[in-house]
């Protein structure tokens, strides 16, 4: 029986041994062997395949060439996020505007109708300053940058560039000791936090996958992106000086670069801490480049994402606008119900440079990220005395008169960035990992580094009186 | 004495052979045509079903050539076999343990360069490799020439052009099974050479490695490799294997020694 146990022993004892061959070496030695088989049988087949047509294929290396280059690569990948979110901000103002003159035009004849038949103030106030004025709001804040970001995001998709994203990526995940497929899972979270977490499965090791998990809601999703796109534009661009819609787009890419900053950040935390291990590699497939297709493009970012959101949107925004009105107009003696809550999360929500209306906003949204900025409008309009409005110009004033400065607008931002995942994201988490310990972890770390960051960000700004 | 073990480990893997069949294995990169090479094949002889304790598929198919019966096992499609996958370790297990008289790697014609990659891993670990590339009607489209000759002596096994979709090639392919199976000729497979470093590092760990006297089970240089990439889900694998094999080989003896007392 000895001669068995030995049979074991020196073999683990060879693997401890080659410990020092790997930690001489540079790069992982895993690593190295994977390129130095590819640089072999790159010479086999440059040996023994002859190309008749040349011009189409080195027509793609070529452009990989740049856009995987280690100089160029994250260069190009910035400046094409950027772009997209200039196009979108720069491109949505003007319908904007145009669909709130329509919708609040009607708001009028609607209110006109509910006076010729007699209704009672309060069926008015809950259905047309509760329901319908949120619903226009939410069209007209939400409709146009998602009805022209989602098509840029989709060409971008089709043309083949994500999978290059990702293997640009690739690198700074084993940085953090994760695995390069979660860059893929990361893009995912871009369209939908609780799809991205569903898309973990496409991460073999637990390890990895948890970490995936945990992280996923640190990219801005479908429900998020507007709410910070609505803020940019109408606090940082509602004019249409072409310099306001470039800084729009600039403060959106950086939010954009925290959040992913941070998934890095706590990746490696997580993998340094309670999921201690080395990252896997894997072998990532760069599909040809093609041309998208028009149609698919269109059917696809309009039908699939963009009413697809905008459909949540309403559903939730409709019982949750007339929820937010009633709570305006009831009073608990000299305070609405809705001042009453602000009231009370106003002083933790100002030490994080928010107030208490966009505190309550985000706890609300719970639901659906989606409803964040009409609750938000919502609150301010049905409180204050700023209830004619006629674009979304005037928007900015009614924050303005709300107190808000370019920190709070920030923080805002900031603050829709990382803070807690909403219920359905939650939901997967638990379905995904099967834990609840798990999934408190997955709502509590964002919660955590979202009041961190807000606080440390308002009170470094407080201190030099910058706001 | 030699077949027990392999037999044992086929088992494992849940292939049943009957009386004198030669167990094929079927590798491949995912869309390179594997399934169609392995439907073409077996036709209608087929077993599927999981492997064992796995949430992969696993099929089985038989076929004969010259009065021989052959079971092909198919094994899940992969881009390399450095296991981080289930999918690449099930592959991986097979071939290194399972003992398959011979082992066809499919590769797609039209991007030669990534499927080698896994050729030139299956032919670390085993000689008994066949190479089917396959897909040789879409590189004709393509306007790609492969120098099929030049390719045989770049990797020193039987390269067979097939387009499984139109049967063409798929003779030559069950005459090379054959050839490599059942008359036990032995190709000689090139070996892939690393940088400098890798092969220095290999160099240091091979006498340890030789003298683990696990030759027979596992390639001595693909284990050295192992060892040093840090994979430890196989090399305690084939720790596991040792032992049983050592286990089998002792119940051999006490019962060679029962029948001479």
């Amino acid at each position: 029986m000895t001669t068995l146990n030995n049979k074991m022993d020196p073999l683990m004892k060879i693997h401890s041994e080659t410990e020092h061959i790997r930690l001489a070496s540079g790069t992982p030695i895993a690593d190295r062997v994977v390129s130095d088989i590819f640089s072999y049988t790159e010479k086999i087949v440059q040996k023994v395949v002859i190309r008749e047509v040349s011009g189409q294929k080195s027509w793609k290396d070529k452009i990989d060439q740049i856009v995987i280059s280690r100089v160029f690569g994250y260069p190009l990948m910035l400046l094409l996020l950027g772009a997209v979110f200039w196009i979108t901000i720069a491109g949505a103002n003007i319908p904007s505007q145009m669909i709130a003159a329509v919708l609040f035009a009607f708001q009028d004849i609607l209110t006109h109708w509910f006076e010729v038949v007699q209704a009672p103030a309060w069926l008015h106030g809950v259905l047309v300053l509760g329901m319908y004025r949120t619903l226009a709001w939410v069209i007209a804040v939400m409709l146009p940058p998602m009805a022209i970001f989602f098509p840029l995001f989709t060409i971008l998709e089709d043309l083949g560039y994500l999978p290059r994203v990702a293997f640009n990526l690739d690198n700074m995940f084993k940085k953090a000791k994760a695995c390069g497929k979660q860059c893929l899972t990361m893009c995912m979270g871009f369209g939908c936090n609780a799809a991205g977490v569903v898309s973990t499965r496409i991460i073999d090791s637990p390890r990895e996958r948890l970490i995936a998990i945990l992280t996923n809601n640190f990219v801005p999703c479908n429900g998020r992106f507007p709410t910070l796109i609505a803020i940019a534009s109408i606090f940082m661009a509602s004019s249409l000086v072409f310099s306001q819609s470039l800084q729009a787009a600039g403060i959106i890419t950086l939010i954009v670069l925290l959040g992913v900053a941070v998934t890095f950040v706590v990746s490696w935390i997580l993998s340094s801490t309670i999921l201690k291990g080395e990252p896997s590699s894997f072998v990532l497939e760069l599909p040809p480049y093609r041309k998208p297709k028009f149609g698919a493009v269109l059917y696809r970012s309009i039908i699939d994402r963009t009413l697809f959101v905008l459909r949540r949107a309403i559903v939730i925004a409709a019982p949750a606008g007339a929820i937010t009105w009633i709570m305006a107009n009831v009073y608990i003696g000299d305070l609405s119900v809705i001042a009453y809550i602000a009231g009370a999360l106003n002083p933790l929500a100002k030490a994080i440079g928010l107030d208490g209306f966009i505190l309550m906003a985000f706890i609300l949204g719970l639901p659906a990220n989606e409803i964040v900025v009409p609750i938000l409008l919502m609150s301010y309009l049905a409180t204050g005395q700023l209830t004619e409005f006629g674009s979304l110009l005037e928007l900015k004033e009614i924050l303005i008169a709300n107190g808000w400065t370019w920190l709070t607008a920030f923080n805002t931002m900031l603050f829709a960035l990382l803070h807690w995942p909403c219920a359905t994201t939650l939901l997967s988490m638990y379905k995904e990992t099967g834990s609840k310990k798990w999934t408190f972890v997955g709502f509590i770390i964002p919660t955590v580094i979202a009041f961190a960051v807000c606080f440390i960000v308002a009170q470094t700004v407080y201190f030099f009186g910058l706001a | 004495m030699l077949q027990a073990p392999g037999r044992i480990m086929r088992e494992h893997f849940g292939i049943k052979t009957s009386g004198e069949q030669y167990v094929i294995a079927l590798a491949g990169n995912p869309n390179v045509g594997k399934s169609t090479v392995f439907n073409t094949l077996t036709g209608l002889h087929q077993h599927t079903g999981n492997w064992p304790g796995k949430t992969v598929d696993n099929a089985q198919g038989k076929y004969s050539y010259k009065d021989k019966s052959f079971l092909l096992v198919d094994l899940p499609g992969t881009y390399s076999l450095l296991a981080h996958t289930v999918e690449e370790e099930i592959a991986r297990d097979f071939i290194c343990f399972g003992q398959p008289d011979a082992t066809i790697v499919v590769l797609d014609a039209t991007s030669l360069e990534r499927n080698l990659n896994l050729a030139m891993q299956v032919m670390e670990i085993t000689s008994n490799v066949i190479i089917c590339v396959n897909l040789i009607d879409e590189a004709r489209k393509k306007k790609l020439k492969i120098d099929f000759k030049e390719l045989e002596k770049e990797l020193g096994v039987p390269i067979i052009p097939t387009a499984a979709r139109n049967g063409e090639g798929l003779k030559e392919l069950q005459k090379a099974v054959y050839t490599m199976a059942v008359e036990k000729v032995i190709a000689s497979p090139k070996q892939v050479v690393y940088s400098e470093e890798v092969e220095k590092a290999i160099k240091i760990l091979m006498p340890k490695v030789e003298a683990l006297g696990l030759a027979r089970i596992v390639n001595p240089k693909w284990l050295a490799l192992r060892l040093l990439d840090s994979d430890v889900s196989f090399i305690k694998t084939i720790s596991r294997y040792a032992t049983t094999q050592t286990q089998q080989m002792v119940a051999h003896k006490e019962q060679g020694r029962e029948f001479t007392l």
